[in-house]
């Protein structure tokens, strides 16, 4: 089968005296939901295609501890941080890339003074760097005239500042980049930060995925783009809610670069 | 001569910064109170930002209406207090326009004091019908009632009455000028006043200088009275703001501070030589609060962010959970904060300098559970703050303290935490699963 995706392991590679360039960090989402699946699948695409000389940690991988630490749990987000860091420290790895901002954001920042020091970007802005390289190609025939937004993840945006890279790789697609009135630094959280997934709202007028969603659905969209798995479960909701799934797709940006390329 | 009027100014004058220091020295206190943070680092960033947030006001123009309006009352205040210095000095020795000397120089600085003043003028009358006509939403949020709301609208009235005691001294001062009177030299040019005193047309030389004295009198009072009220003020920011964009957070908004108490604890369990049953040391200090319930719990920063606050709400109208409907506001972190803090301030200064608990603290007393656990941690209070305000910071202490000193948390949050201790993923899933998808079609 020419189209099997090539995951290796960490483990295996080092079985074999192997030394991959980056570690694709996968975060529990992006292991273990559904949704989520489609995505690390289909940045593992982008990755076979262009080569790249990657691992993933699998069985030895474990929650970065971020939505432990925003809940409050300082303790048991550190007793993450530190297991995580010992197994990242024995295969030394000097370079992640992930698919999830909050995972990015955790490992970025806050593994550094916990002894994890590792140069961490996000997928966005690792494909970017493939496109530069001439690892890949891209001709975004198949999304010529469709109007995407994107929407901010927090821990992307406000929280990082990369607000770019994700909307480099949007308009290489020859879509029509839409914007929602707010964006970027403005942007409006999905609901889903703070540990909010794993919790009920506490109540009020609204959800706030819906008013997200409402925002993104004044612009008319055609797609919905989003850079994060809870922003992708968030809008998802947000967008059946409002029962516009017919006419809105919610898709990572990974997603739309495979689909581009029929990956 | 008739020394009376120097004696009574400089009486006037040195209570008014009699009761400033004492004030000053209050607030230095309080926020004393806070825990040690070590904010030496980074000092030419630091006083970059200074130089851009607060003095460059770069954040305000954000919202360009409310930030260029406020831009022309902050250069009036600054630019006009170069005309306050020209008042002490003629209170003191009784001079009349002591500048005067300066000649075209002057009546250039004149002419801008009084364009500044009208524009002041006109600015804070839009400012009050944004706050009392309009109603823009942000300013009649639930925290706004009461003190706040009057204390927002009393700023406005003071501005209003310094600036037009100050064209109408002008406009005597001019009309006394044209009437050739003595002690009143021909100097200034007045774009503005120049108008006004054709209201004093008829008016005599002692009814002139009456008003000129009279308003000469109640503009020097009333910034004295001003800048003693601060202190009870949201208006304080007009002080605070600088220290407080110079120690603002200077990590990526993402980044959250670890908790280094937690650190040492997480090394031991991890040290394998460590004697688990080892007593602790006779001197060794009881083991530290983690997080915050009250306000001595907080850092120095972040109970300098609270009375810096000028409620200006524009964390509270980006907050996603504000937005729809639920009961946390940013603002209300930091209103609360700088309450409590003054609360447990007039407690110390009644109990001869030592803090009696009085059965209250910021956490349940001021801040509910359920505003601490409807944040997203997004950080659009941060971003939207134009002095580098960080409520999010208080609110995660608080979680802090909910969960780690209280297992107080949500039943659905207990149950994500025991999954990511159980399977080190926060749903109910085997790590030895985390692979699957790799072979799922």
């Amino acid at each position: 089968m020419g189209n099997e995706l090539k995951v290796p392991t960490m483990a295996e590679l080092f079985a074999s005296g192997q030394q991959p360039e980056v570690l694709f960090w996968v975060g529990c989402a992006g292991s273990f939901d559904d949704r989520a699946k489609k995505i690390t699948k289909a940045f593992i695409k982008i990755l076979n295609k262009a080569n790249v000389s990657f691992a993933v940690l699998g069985t030895e991988e474990s929650c970065s501890g971020d939505p432990a630490k925003r809940a409050g749990n300082e303790f048991l987000f550190q007793m993450q941080a530190v297991t995580n860091i010992e197994v990242m420290n024995a295969y030394e790895v000097k370079k992640i890339v992930t698919t999830c901002p909050h995972c990015f954001n955790t490992l970025k920042n806050e593994y550094p003074e916990l002894g994890g020091d590792y140069e961490v970007v996000h997928h966005t802005q690792f494909i970017n760097q493939l496109l530069e390289d001439g690892k890949i190609s891209l001709n975004g025939g198949s999304y010529k005239g469709k109007k995407i937004t994107y929407h901010d993840p927090c821990y992307l945006g406000r929280a990082n500042n990369v607000y770019e890279a994700p909307r480099d790789l949007i308009k290489k697609l020859d879509a029509e980049l839409v914007e929602m009135k707010n964006c970027k630094a403005k942007g409006l959280c999905c609901g889903a930060g703070g540990a909010q997934m794993f919790k009920e709202p506490e109540k009020g007028e609204q959800d706030i995925n819906i008013k997200r969603t409402e925002e993104a659905i004044e612009v008319k969209p055609d797609i919905v783009a989003a850079g994060c798995p809870f922003c992708n479960t968030m809008m998802t909701d947000g967008v059946k809610a409002k029962e516009k799934e017919s006419s809105i797709a919610v898709l990572d940006v990974a997603e739309l670069i495979a689909n581009a390329e029929d990956l | 001569m008739n020394y009376i009027p120097n004696i009574l100014f400089a009486i006037v004058l040195l209570c008014g910064i009699f009761f400033f220091l004492r004030n000053v020295k209050k607030l230095y206190r309080n926020i004393k109170l806070g825990r040690d943070v070590d904010v030496s680092d980074n000092k030419s960033l630091r006083w970059k930002n200074m130089g851009s947030i607060a003095l460059g006001q770069s954040k305000m123009v954000v919202r360009p209406i409310a930030g260029l309006l406020h831009i022309i009352v902050y250069v009036g205040f600054i630019i006009i207090n170069i005309e306050v210095l020209e008042i002490i000095i003629d209170g003191l020795f009784g001079t009349h326009r002591v500048f005067a000397f300066l000649g075209g120089a002057y009546n250039f600085l004149i002419a801008s004091f009084e364009i500044l003043a009208l524009l002041v003028i006109i600015s804070v009358i839009i400012f009050w019908v944004r706050r009392n006509v309009i109603r823009l939403q942000r300013f009649v949020k639930p925290e706004m009632k009461g003190w706040p709301k009057s204390d927002g609208n009393l700023i406005l009235y003071i501005e209003l009455v310094l600036m037009v005691l100050f064209l109408t001294m002008n406009a005597a001062d001019y009309q006394l000028q044209l009437l050739d009177s003595e002690h009143y030299t021909k100097v200034g040019s007045f774009p503005v006043s120049g108008y006004l005193s054709m209201l004093f047309d008829e008016a005599s030389v002692s009814s002139l200088i009456m008003v000129e004295r009279t308003a000469w009198w109640l503009h020097i009072i009333g910034i004295l009275f001003f800048l003693n009220y601060l202190y009870y003020s949201k208006h304080l920011h007009i002080l605070l703001a600088f220290p407080n964009t110079y120690y603002g957070k200077i990590t990526p908004q993402g980044k959250f501070k670890n908790l280094e108490s937690v650190t040492k604890e997480v090394k031991l369990m991890m040290d394998p030589s460590v004697d688990p049953f080892a007593a602790p040391a006779e001197d060794a200090p009881p083991p530290e609060k983690f997080g915050a319930s009250d306000v001595q719990d907080l850092s120095w920063v972040q109970l300098l962010n609270a009375y810096s606050c000028t409620e200006c709400g524009r964390c509270t109208s980006q907050c996603p959970a504000n937005l729809t409907g639920k009961r946390l506001s940013p603002r209300k972190i930091m209103m609360d904060t700088r309450d409590r803090l003054e609360e447990v301030g007039k407690n110390i200064d009644a109990n001869k300098g030592n803090f009696v608990d009085d059965g209250k603290q910021l956490l349940g007393d001021y801040i509910s559970h359920e505003e601490l656990w409807a944040c997203t941690s997004c950080n659009a209070c941060v971003e939207a703050c134009p002095i580098s305000i960080d409520p999010l910071s208080i609110i995660m202490d608080m979680r802090q303290y909910l969960v780690m000193e209280q297992s107080a948390a949500p039943s659905d949050l207990n149950n994500m935490m025991g999954n990511i201790e159980n399977n080190g993923a926060p749903w109910p899933f085997n790590q030895m699963d985390r692979l699957n998808w790799a072979k799922e079609e």
